[in-house]
Order: C-alpha cells, then sequence, then structure tokens
C-alpha cells in the first residue's frame, strides 16, 4: 500500500502532519512480528499519537455496530476506543501505524523505536526535509525514500484543493471526495463544529492514519471562508 | 454490494459516502447502487453506523415529519436501519473487492490494502538495489477508479521501455505475459478503486521513463499517483532527488524507510535473501 505517500496540502497543514509506520517484510522477519506490532504501537501511548491503527481492525475512530435509538439520542455515542483496547484486538500483523501533528514527539518516540531494536521496517511519511531532520536528531542514517510526484492523467475529475486535502488523507479513499464536501459545507454552515467533522471522517480510515488535526485547521479555514 | 430496499427509508445518508459515487436515490425514492460503478470497497457497510430502526415505523415518521415541512437527518455516519448486506463474489467482481477494500489481503502477496510492500520493507527485502529507481504508478487515486482495461494500455506501453515488471505486485501477478504487460482478458471489464502498477527501472533512465509517463497520462482515462523510490547513500542523501527536481517535480511529501528491519525469519529462501 501506498496509503500516506500522496497527501495533498499546502505547507502550512502539511508541517504538522507525521505518520509512523512498522510493518514486516513477507518472508523475511513476519515470523513472531504480531507482538512487536503491539510493542511498536504501545511505545506510542505516551506520546499521545492522535490517531493509530493497523487496517485489520478499524482504527481509534470507528463505527459502532451495536448504534440504538437510545444510545444515539440519550446515553450518547462512543466514537472513540482507547489505545490499549485497539492494540488488545489486532489478530494480526499488518501495518502498524501512528500519527502525530508535533514533530518533537515524533523525533522522541523514533528514538524509543530504534532502541527498542524491534527488526521491523519502520517509516515516516512527512515532509522529507521534516523527517531528514529527526533522522539526524536521532543519530539514524535512512535506508531508503519515496517521493510523491503528484496526479497526472485525467485531473479534471478531481475535486476542489480543501476536498482533496481532506479525502486523501485516507490514501486507500475510504474518506469519499463527496463526504468530505459534505462535511466541509456542513462546517461552513454552522451545522457541525470542526472536531466533530473530523472524528466523523476518521472513523472510515480504517488504517487509523487520517490526521484529525490536520482535518480541523482545513475545516477551521474553510470556516472562516479564507 | 446490496441495498435491501425492504429496509432502506432513502435517508441519502450513504450517497456520498460512497467511494466512487456508485450510490444514488432511485425513482422510488431508495437508495440503489449502480453495479457497474461500484468497485466493492465495502466502505458503506463497514464505515455507517447502523441504528436498527424499524424501516415501516422509520418510514412513517419520515412522512409525518415531511407532512410538516421539517425532515428526518440521522447523524452524517449512521445508516438507521441497517440497509446494507455484502454479497458473495465470485471470480471476476471478487478482484475489485481485493483491490478496493484495504482490510482485504490479497491472496497473490500476501499483503493488504494495495497488496504491495514497496520500497516500505525494502531494508530487509532488497526490492530495490543501489543505482536503481521503484516507480509506483497508482491509477484510479484518488478517488476515482480504474479499469483494467486502462491500466493495460499503460502496462503495455510501459513494457517498451527498459522496466521490470516488479514480481511482488498484485497486478504484475494479474499479466498474462511480463513481457508485454498483458492483463488477463477476463479482468479488463472490472473497475477497482486504485491498483498500483510497479516498476523498477536504472538510476539513469529514470528521467527518460518518467518522461514516457508524462506522455501516456496524458490520454489516460482517469487519474494516476506516480511516487518514485531510491536506496539511499551512506551519509543519508539520495541521488534521486536531484533528477526529479531535474524534471521539474517538486520536492515535498515523502515516505522515508528509517532501515530499521532486520531478517528475522528462521528460513528464508534464497530468491529472498
Amino acid at each position: 500500500m501506498t496509503n500516506t505517500l500522496h497527501r495533498y496540502g499546502k505547507e502550512d497543514t502539511q508541517g504538522n502532519d507525521f505518520i509512523v509506520f512498522a510493518m514486516a517484510g513477507k518472508g523475511f522477519n513476519d515470523e513472531g512480528s504480531l507482538e512487536k506490532a503491539k510493542t511498536f504501537l504501545r511505545a506510542a501511548i505516551k506520546y499521545e499519537p492522535i490517531n493509530m491503527g493497523n487496517a485489520l481492525v478499524n482504527s481509534l475512530y470507528r463505527p459502532e455496530k451495536d448504534l440504538s435509538f437510545i444510545k444515539l439520542y440519550f446515553t450518547g455515542r462512543k466514537e472513540k476506543t482507547t489505545y490499549e483496547e485497539l492494540i488488545d484486538e489486532i489478530p494480526a500483523a499488518g501495518s502498524a501505524a501512528v500519527v502525530f501533528d508535533d514533530p518533537e514527539r515524533v523525533k522522541n518516540f523514533v528514538a524509543d523505536v530504534k532502541a527498542l531494536d524491534l527488526g521491523l521496517s519502520v517509516n515516516v511519511s512527512a515532509l522529507v526535509d521534516n523527517v531528514r531532520d529527526i533522522c539526524g536528531e536521532v543519530d539514524i542514517t535512512p535506508h531508503a525514500v519515496e517521493y510523491t510526484l503528484g496526479f497526472h492523467g485525467d485531473t479534471d475529475r478531481l475535486p476542489d484543493r480543501e476536498t482533496m486535502s481532506i479525502a486523501t488523507m485516507c490514501g486507500h479513499g475510504m474518506v469519499s471526495s463527496h463526504f468530505a464536501r459534505k462535511m466541509i459545507d456542513r462546517v461552513k454552515e454552522g451545522r457541525i463544529e470542526p472536531e466533530d467533522a473530523a472524528c466523523c471522517m476518521a472513523k472510515f480510515c480504517v488504517c487509523g492514519v487520517f490526521n484529525i488535526s490536520k482535518a480541523m485547521m482545513i475545516l477551521d479555514t474553510a470556516a472562516k471562508g479564507e | 454490494m446490496i441495498i435491501n430496499k425492504d429496509k432502506c427509508v432513502g435517508c441519502a445518508n450513504c450517497v456520498p459516502v460512497c467511494s466512487v459515487g456508485a450510490i444514488f436515490i432511485g425513482a422510488d425514492g431508495l437508495a440503489e447502487i449502480n453495479r457497474d460503478t461500484c468497485v466493492e470497497c465495502h466502505n458503506c457497510h463497514r464505515s455507517l453506523s447502523p441504528e436498527h430502526l424499524p424501516p415501516a415505523l422509520t418510514r412513517l415518521i419520515r412522512r409525518i415529519l415531511k407532512s410538516v415541512s421539517l425532515r428526518f437527518q440521522p447523524d452524517p455516519d449512521v445508516c438507521p436501519t441497517d440497509a446494507f448486506a455484502p454479497e458473495d463474489l465470485e471470480w471476476p467482481r471478487i478482484v475489485r473487492r481485493a483491490f478496493s477494500d484495504p482490510m482485504v489481503t490479497h491472496e497473490s502477496t500476501g499483503v493488504h490494502g494495495r497488496g504491495t510492500e514497496e520500497v516500505k520493507t525494502n531494508d530487509v527485502s532488497g526490492r530495490i538495489k543501489h543505482g536503481e529507481v521503484g516507480l509506483v504508478v497508482e491509477f484510479g487515486r484518488p478517488g476515482i477508479g480504474t479499469y483494467f482495461r486502462d491500466v493495460e494500455e499503460v502496462t503495455t506501453a510501459l513494457a517498451k521501455e527498459k522496466i521490470t515488471f516488479e514480481a511482488g505486485n498484485p497486478v504484475t501477478q494479474l499479466m498474462t505475459d511480463k513481457t508485454t504487460g498483458q492483463i488477463r482478458e477476463d479482468l479488463l471489464d472490472e473497475k477497482v478503486l486504485s491498483c498500483i502498477v510497479e516498476v523498477t527501472v536504472k538510476l539513469e533512465d529514470t528521467a527518460a521513463i518518467l518522461g514516457s509517463l508524462k506522455q501516456m497520462s496524458k490520454t489516460v482515462k482517469t487519474v494516476i499517483s506516480i511516487g518514485a523510490s531510491t536506496v539511499c547513500d551512506k551519509d543519508g542523501s539520495d541521488p534521486l532527488r536531484d533528477i526529479l527536481q531535474n524534471e521539474g517535480f517538486g520536492i515535498g511529501w515523502a515516505k522515508v524507510n528509517l532501515g530499521l528491519g532486520r531478517v528475522a525469519n528462521r528460513y528464508v529462501s534464497a530468491g529472498e535473501a
């Protein structure tokens, strides 16, 4: 999956968007990798990532399959699970991902992961020079880099910039551009708060790489008509 | 995917949620799915929260509210009557789900999502070597979708260039001939949310291949997202960055493999090691 490679946006929203994920190579280091992936995710908890997931279970933000009229209107919804609950229910090692909106936390987390020496492949998706800075600070020489070269082909079919900035945060396309547009419009109309709209959209990104903070920033800007 | 018309109340919450815009409200006022457009990503079924309301009562309430110019409007992520039902998919339609539902693991590669590890595990797999560049061309992303017949137009053109299709990639696995880039004929009319064509090229050929890709993209019937990867030098820099900048590509967002992976399985086949 190239789930985090093509996040569209202006540099002011990209600068605080970091996805750190670990995965095992099939046939190389996948034996026993489930517990290592869980260790990776648990190590992130103290840095309070803004999202987390592994694609085989839903992310921190998730739909409620036992929703009822009573829950919806009286006792309230439970739209977010805890880090520990999520980690405990992971059935197999996929790609374990955490999202941060603060480079300092990324740096400290990466330093911890390096010290843990799990042997999993660890990647950081972000603005490349920010990642290189972090690597320098924690004394890591990166192994490889993959650059996004943008969107090509029949680009007339793509939506507007605001919508793209939100929808491309789920690289698998589960936050549809129509839904992102609907939420932007609702925020602009004052029918939903940016935070509620961001959390609502995050439920659709099963890998847990949707950046709530970035979404709120985009929605806030849109709400002001900027 | 099927919408149970006995349950649907036509609230239209599912319409914008669909990843490819395949859901619409039909003449009967209830939701329908355009089966040709649907890519079987299961987003509607998986991500909408079902409220389990009784359909008949809900329809009655809707009618009453409508009669006094009010509107029944559930939360935007709710299907009030749990109207979606996945269907048993058969070949070739099942391929739609394999390439569109990120929770499904590709049988050919054992990897979920879009089914390829690319450079993300390169520190253990050595898929891309020094002096090589991995190009990933994702068709249909973001949010447009693609038919395999449109993918094949590019893979057959790419096959004439100095490239090697990556064996550990699910699209390569669907090719009948890896030297011509032809894809199985029974899949050409299948639509998926996106799929990744992955090739390896020599560093010195990268600019020429990217130029060819740009030309090919002018006639492609969908959107393509292109990524380029390489192995870093000992000081952490990489020779690809300058090539890309010289070709007019902006350098900004990227994915960096930190090199913390280690081969750990007890047995690794000679071909893989």
